[in-house]
C-alpha cells in the first residue's frame, strides 16, 4: 500500500463561494476517503422562532439561503398556513409557482456557470451568468429584489403581476429559452466538457436511494422523484412530470439541470395561460396551533419544514431539512476513488448550498 | 481617477452569510457590472490579495479562519464588510452563534449595509477602497502606519 497523505480542502477555496471543509485522504492522486467538517456558517436561526413572531419569521426563513430564498419563504408559509387552516387564493398559488420556477432557472444558470468555472471554461461561465442577469431583471421588475424577493407571505403573496407584464415576461423568457438551449448545447456536446463530466462520480440508483440523495442528484441516477409531483402551489393544476436521467455521472446531473431549465419555462407559460384574475392574499387572523411537515422542491432538491405551534405569537419549534445536507452523504460516496483533480467538480455537482445545510 | 493606477486584487470569504451577498459579489465581477474594468481581479490566494471582502457575520468557528486570511494578506490591505450581516449581524443578530459584524475580529475600512447588497453598491465600495488603499500605501512608505494595528 502506498503512503497516505491528507490534503485539507477548504473552508476558503477558490472554487467554493462558501465554506465547507473536507479532509481528503489520498493514496498518490487517488482519494480513498473524504472526511467533512461543517459548521462554519452555522447561525442557529431555528431557535430564532422564540424571538421573532410567526409573521416576522418569513423574512428570516427567506434568508436561510440567498439563492433559493423564495422557495424557503414559500415552504415556511405553507407550513404555517396548514396550521392555521388558511386557504390561499388561486392567483397567489400561480404567482408562487411562477416565482419558484424563476428562482429555479436563475439557480440552475448559476450552477452551470460555477461548474464551467470549475472545469476551467471561463467563457461559458461568463455566458451563463450573463443570461442569469436577464432572469434577475424579470425578478426585479416583478418583486423589487434581485436575489431575495420578499414576496412570500402567509396567506398569499405580497404583490400581483399585471396581465400586460405577464405577457411581456412570457415573450422575454421565450427568447431566453433559445439562448439557454444554446448554452446547454455547449455543456452537452462540447468534447472538452464531456471529457471532464462523463463517467466522473457515478452514483448508482441503489446508492442514491440508500444514501438519501435528493433533487437532480437523485433524478440523474434514474429515480423519478420530485416533490412538485405532489402538486403543491399550482403544480397540480399545470401538470408535472420529473426530468430523469439514468447514467448517474456528473454529465447526467448536468443534463438534468439543463432539461429542467427548459421545463421551468414551459411551466411558467402554462401558469400564465391558466391564471385568472382574483385576489392574491387573504387576511390572516389568530395564531397557529399544532404541528405540520411542509415539503417542496428546491433547485437543489427536497426541503422539509417542520413547524410546531401552541396557539401563541411565537412558534414552539421549527426545523428545516435542506437538500444540501441530504446530499453530503452521497457526495462522500462519489468522492471515494476519484482523482484529486476531479474533487472540485464533484463537490459542485451536488450544487452545494452550505448556508442552507448549516442554517 | 489617479487611484486607478494600481490593480488591487480581491479575496472573498463568506463568514456566515445566506449566500445572497456572495452571489451578488460574483455578479459584480460578471460582464454586466464588470468590476474587472478597475483592474480588480478575484483571487483565491490571500497572499495575492489587497482587498478582503467579508460577507456574513462572525461566529465562533470562522473567527480564526477570517483572522488567518487577514494576517496572510500583505500590507497595505483594505477590508470591506459586505452586507448588513458583516456590518452588524443583521437579521441574525440575535442568533446564539452570531458574535456580530466583521469588525469583531478585523479592522473594517468600508461598510456596505443592505440586505442583500446590490452589485452597484459593491462597485461604489470598491472604488472607495481603492482610495483608502492608496492612502495606506503612502502612509506605509512614510512609516506612518503601524503594521497590523489590531
Amino acid at each position: 500500500m502506498s503512503k497516505r497523505t491528507i490534503v485539507p480542502f477548504g473552508p476558503q477555496h477558490p472554487v467554493l463561494p462558501e465554506p465547507i471543509h473536507l479532509d481528503l485522504v489520498l493514496e498518490d492522486e487517488k482519494v480513498v476517503e473524504a472526511i467533512p467538517s461543517i459548521g462554519f456558517v452555522h447561525r442557529g436561526l431555528e431557535k430564532l422562532v422564540e424571538k421573532r413572531d410567526f409573521i416576522d419569521f418569513t423574512y428570516v426563513a427567506e434568508r436561510i439561503c440567498g439563492i433559493c430564498s423564495f422557495i424557503h419563504g414559500l415552504t415556511y408559509c405553507m407550513a404555517v398556513e396548514e396550521l392555521m387552516k388558511i386557504e390561499v387564493p388561486e392567483r397567489a398559488q400561480y404567482l408562487r409557482t411562477i416565482w419558484s420556477e424563476l428562482s429555479r432557472i436563475h439557480s440552475h444558470l448559476l450552477w452551470l456557470g460555477l461548474t464551467a468555472d470549475a472545469f476551467g471554461f471561463e467563457n461559458l461561465f461568463m455566458q451563463s451568468w450573463r443570461l442569469r442577469e436577464y432572469i434577475l431583471d424579470i425578478i426585479e421588475e416583478t418583486t423589487g429584489g434581485r436575489v431575495i424577493f420578499g414576496s412570500a407571505k402567509i396567506g398569499g403573496v405580497r404583490r400581483d403581476i399585471t396581465p400586460e407584464k405577464l405577457d411581456e415576461i412570457l415573450k422575454k423568457i421565450r427568447s431566453y429559452q433559445k439562448e439557454m438551449l444554446e448554452i446547454g448545447s455547449y455543456f452537452l456536446e462540447d468534447s472538452t466538457v464531456k471529457h471532464r463530466l462523463q463517467g466522473i462520480g457515478i452514483l448508482s440508483k441503489e446508492d442514491a436511494q440508500a444514501l438519501g440523495a435528493v433533487g437532480p442528484m437523485l433524478r440523474a441516477s434514474g429515480v423519478s422523484m420530485d416533490i412538485r409531483m405532489m402538486g403543491y402551489a399550482a403544480y397540480g393544476k399545470v401538470g408535472f412530470a420529473p426530468v430523469v436521467e439514468t447514467a448517474g455521472d456528473s454529465y447526467a446531473r448536468c443534463k438534468v439541470r439543463i432539461r429542467e431549465l427548459d421545463q421551468s419555462v414551459d411551466i411558467i407559460e402554462k401558469c400564465v395561460q391558466q391564471m385568472k384574475e382574483g385576489p392574491v392574499e387573504i387576511k390572516v387572523t389568530g395564531f397557529p396551533n399544532g404541528e405540520f411537515f411542509a415539503r417542496s422542491e428546491q433547485p437543489r432538491g427536497e426541503v422539509i419544514y417542520y413547524a410546531k405551534a401552541n396557539g401563541t405569537k411565537f412558534l414552539q419549534r421549527m426545523r428545516v431539512r435542506t437538500p444540501t445536507f441530504a446530499n453530503i452523504t452521497p457526495l462522500l460516496s462519489v468522492l471515494k476513488g476519484c482523482q484529486l483533480a476531479d474533487v472540485p467538480i464533484l463537490v459542485l455537482t451536488i450544487d452545494p448550498c452550505i448556508s442552507c445545510a448549516e442554517r | 481617477m489617479s487611484m486607478l493606477s494600481k490593480s488591487p486584487w480581491i479575496i472573498h470569504y463568506d463568514g456566515s452569510s445566506c449566500n445572497g451577498c456572495d452571489i451578488e459579489v460574483l455578479a459584480a465581477l460578471m460582464p454586466r457590472y464588470d468590476l474587472e474594468r478597475f483592474g480588480i481581479l478575484n483571487t483565491g490566494n490571500p497572499k495575492h490579495a489587497d482587498i478582503l471582502l467579508l460577507t456574513g457575520s462572525i461566529n465562533e468557528q470562522n473567527k480564526s479562519v477570517v483572522l488567518n486570511i487577514y494576517n496572510q494578506m500583505p500590507n497595505p490591505k483594505v477590508v470591506i464588510a459586505v452586507g448588513i450581516c458583516a456590518t452588524s449581524g443583521g437579521v441574525f443578530r440575535e442568533c446564539y452563534n452570531v458574535l456580530g459584524g466583521a469588525d469583531k475580529v478585523v479592522p473594517v475600512d468600508v461598510y456596505v449595509p443592505s440586505c442583500p447588497i446590490r452589485p452597484e453598491a459593491l462597485i461604489d465600495a470598491a472604488v472607495k477602497a481603492l482610495g483608502i488603499l492608496e492612502k495606506k500605501r503612502v502612509d506605509l512608505k512614510t512609516g506612518d502606519m503601524i503594521l497590523n494595528s489590531k
